[in-house]
């Protein structure tokens, strides 16, 4: 058991957690820059097209979200463009919490996980208690992913073995449910703090670690993508464990989509390159990278009206 | 208890980049060219011309002029006419709009320029594309800027041209050193005979074509092609009244030899061996990244290249794993390919020369480390390489390589990285990798080199004044430091 108001001490597990490394803001910068410049083309622009697709978390969450606006959303997921044989679906549609149980019911047999945002998304203001029985109220309906939010607030003053022990008495709270932790990076002020974010997140044992909630500017940007993909790499290399990343927020060309790739290529490898590991958070990108595949096969770009919305 | 296989990360993805190379269709190369003087191309009096080959593939691009004493004469000649007779008559704001209109037509026609660069010399089209050339034009715009702002230049002083100035350019920034020499000389009223390098003449004499075009007044700059012989010519052509050099340290001296007991000014810009210094405290993904555009850019190629690693102990085995893993993503192949990152080798004789230290450094007892990625079967290559456990007594720590082979040495202290860092005959550049302002200021105040990156490297600006301490030059280019060699005050 986690007592929520245990001062910072030795034995608390974050003491385990290895000090963050320092980032350079600008170092960073260079580095994203440099990604940008790769000249993606031909198979290896298909082969991108249709890895982004399979890597979507096609996302809806305004507060006017009705039934059956998700199952339109749901409906979208399963059938993408269907004018397009062969094409892969998306990893998992993304909704509030009071949504699930419809998502859960129009994504049978689909294979499509449903995700929840939860933990009083998108500003996590609310007693811990509540976030919790929210994250078990998600996960009773069918969520088959938390995405929960931390406590920028209590976060940025310092109060770092708070930040750790919520993301674990969530991620007690998920079960079976993957938990993603959204560090909501445009709140953060510093790479320095994404990075030690990170890490607590991570250590704290978040399946994902996620940038935005897609309600605060900016989202997700590649530069903190790539800080918090070091974050993986390092949290790798010294347990030896996998664990994932989901950009959400501001990602809604392919072509912008296709320098994260290449950067997730070259900063993980391999063993990332998967849905499984690697998601975007978008609404609008799916129809984007749809487009894109229409021309590459067929030569020419299609109006957005042959393309559905959801 | 048994040992864990340490995780590692796999760098042969199932997805990977497909060719993306640069188109050439809107590139012409002639056949053979000839000298580039009085503002017109004309043929050498021995009549001999030589191949220079694209290092990528061995093929031939096109036959150069060499250029024997009486040519250079010729040069030396028409420069000096041209300066009686027209450069030093116009008014400084006219010189000025020439030399923008070099900037202007250069960026222009940036494509043709960075294709061609890359073709002669190897280096990766990214690199000429988005640093060569553009830096090439930013040189000139700089110093056209400054033609009728001398007084500016040296207050309460009178600067005047000092003539006809000598230039002999290395093979490694071919247009770039170029720019270096011919905006600064053309800023303060000089002429100019320049001699590109014999591997990488092209894009000097696509710049002679660029300035016959915009009409500079014949025989402002002329340009002569050869080897050895003919840069010999021109450094001790009595005519001549400036010499800017930029190569090797063995020529450097011999040129300072050359000059002395004469009234030349020179500048020489030689070898380096620089070092890049990684702090525990530095932000350690970043300073990997520097050291890797420290070693990596230009295939290793440059004077000022961060060459000899010092990486503090406590933070030595991640940082070189997390090197490891970068290197693997580096794409070594086609210069022409946009993805390309390290491109060919110049000639066949800087690679013979880069293998030689290979075979040394192993000899000496480090330990070599070259990246996985497979290299075209044609050309001349050499993979990102890394000599662990290297020390100072070791030749591949003390001699300048010139390609992309990185000696790494681990230090505890401080005062331990400095002494190690300026125990060099070099000084041309070092580098400091660290979070603590103070640190930085600290150690850069103690690098005995003329430029010093902090938590960066090789950055360059035309503003900004580079040259070299001890067996690394003598004389500054760049910024108003960079006019000084090409005035003679009152």
């Amino acid at each position: 058991m986690i007592s929520f108001s245990m001062p910072a001490s030795r034995t608390h597990p974050l003491a385990e957690v290895p000090t963050s490394p320092s980032v350079d803001q600008t170092g960073v910068e260079e580095r994203v820059a440099r990604f940008k410049t790769r000249s993606i083309k031909e198979n290896a622009k298909m082969g991108a097209l249709e890895l982004i697709l399979s890597m979507i978390d096609l996302t809806t969450l305004e507060g006017m979200d009705t039934p059956a606006k998700v199952r339109q959303l749901c409906a979208k997921a399963m059938h993408l463009h269907d004018e397009l044989p062969g094409l892969p679906q998306v990893a998992a549609i993304c909704v509030y919490p009071t949504l699930v149980g419809t998502a859960r019911n129009a994504l049978t047999g689909s294979g499509i996980k449903v995700a929840s945002v939860a933990t009083g998304f998108p500003s996590g203001q609310m007693p811990l208690k509540l976030r919790l029985a929210e994250t078990r109220s998600a996960v009773s309906e069918g969520a088959d992913e938390v995405d929960m939010v931390i406590s920028r607030g209590r976060f940025l003053r310092g109060e770092y073995t708070y930040t750790y022990d919520e993301i674990a008495a969530v991620k007690q709270a998920c079960g079976d449910a993957h938990l993603k932790v959204i560090l909501e990076t445009g709140e953060l002020q510093t790479l320095d703090n994404v990075r030690r974010a990170s890490d607590i997140a991570l250590y704290a044992g978040g399946d994902f670690i996620k940038t935005s909630t897609g309600k605060v500017q900016p989202s997700a940007t590649m530069e903190v993508t790539l800080v918090m993909l070091q974050a993986l790499r390092d949290f790798y290399r010294r347990t030896g464990q996998i664990r994932g990343m989901k950009p959400a927020g501001g990602i809604s060309t392919a072509k912008l989509a296709i320098s994260y790739l290449v950067m997730l290529r070259e900063t993980l490898g391999q063993d990332w390159l998967t849905p499984r590991l690697f998601r975007f958070g978008a609404s609008r990108l799916a129809n984007d990278v749809l487009l894109q595949i229409a021309k590459q096969r067929t030569g020419v770009y299609q109006s957005a009206d042959y393309f559905s919305e959801a | 208890m048994a040992k864990k296989k340490k995780p590692t990360l796999n760098f042969a993805t199932d997805w990977s980049y497909a060719p993306a190379p640069e188109s050439t269709d809107h590139v012409t190369i002639e056949n053979r060219y000839d000298l580039f003087i009085g503002g017109k191309f004309v043929p050498p009096s021995k009549g001999n011309y030589f191949n220079t080959i694209n290092p990528a593939t061995e093929k031939r691009l096109s036959s150069v002029a060499e250029a024997e004493k009486t040519d250079v004469n010729r040069a030396v000649k028409a420069a000096r006419t041209a300066y009686d007779k027209y450069w030093s008559k116009l008014t400084a704001t006219e010189r000025g709009k020439y030399i923008f209109r070099i900037a202007r037509v250069l960026q222009e026609r940036a494509r043709e320029f960075a294709v061609i660069e890359s073709l002669d010399g190897g280096k990766p089209i990214r690199e000429s594309r988005d640093i060569d050339v553009p830096l090439a034009a930013a040189h000139f715009f700089y110093y056209a800027g400054w033609a009728d702002k001398l007084e500016y230049a040296f207050p309460g002083r009178t600067a005047e041209p000092v003539g006809v100035a000598g230039q002999v350019i290395p093979w490694n920034f071919p247009l770039l050193m170029a720019a270096w020499k011919i905006a600064p000389a053309l800023a303060a009223g000089n002429t100019v005979v320049l001699k590109p390098a014999e591997t990488t003449p092209l894009t000097a004499l696509k710049l002679a074509e660029l300035l016959r075009d915009i009409d500079l007044p014949p025989g402002v700059v002329n340009i002569v092609t050869g080897a050895g012989n003919t840069g010999a010519a021109l450094v001790n052509h009595p005519g001549i009244d400036k010499i800017a050099f930029t190569g090797s340290t063995a020529v450097g001296k011999i040129i300072q030899k050359a000059v002395a007991g004469t009234d030349k000014k020179y500048t020489l810009e030689l070898g380096g061996k620089a070092a890049n210094i990684v702090f525990e405290d530095a932000a350690i993904d970043q300073a990997v990244e520097g050291i890797v555009n420290g070693i990596f850019f230009n295939q290793g190629h440059v004077c000022c290249a961060g060459s000899r690693l010092f990486v503090q102990e406590s933070i030595h085995d991640e940082l070189i794993d997390r090197l490891k893993d970068r290197m693997e993503t580096l794409i070594v192949g086609d210069p022409l390919d946009k993805n390309t990152d390290i491109g060919a080798i110049n000639s066949k004789m800087q690679l013979k020369r880069i293998n030689a230290y290979l075979k040394i450094g192993t000899a000496e007892g480090a330990e070599l480390y070259q990246s996985a990625c497979a290299v075209p079967e044609k050309g001349y290559w050499c993979r990102p390489t890394l000599f662990l456990n290297a020390s100072q007594s070791h030749r591949i720590v003390q001699e300048e390589i010139f390609g992309p082979v990185l000696a790494v040495q681990t230090f505890r202290t401080v005062d331990e990285a400095i002494s190690k860092a300026n125990n060099t005959p070099f000084g041309l550049s070092a580098g400091v990798w660290s979070d603590k302002g103070a640190k930085v200021f600290k150690v850069s105040n103690q690098m005995r080199a003329g430029v010093v990156w902090a938590n960066t490297f090789n950055k360059f600006d035309p503003s900004s004044p580079f040259g070299g301490y001890k067996e690394s030059g003598v004389g500054r280019e760049g910024g108003v430091h960079g006019l000084l060699p090409y005035v003679r005050l009152t």
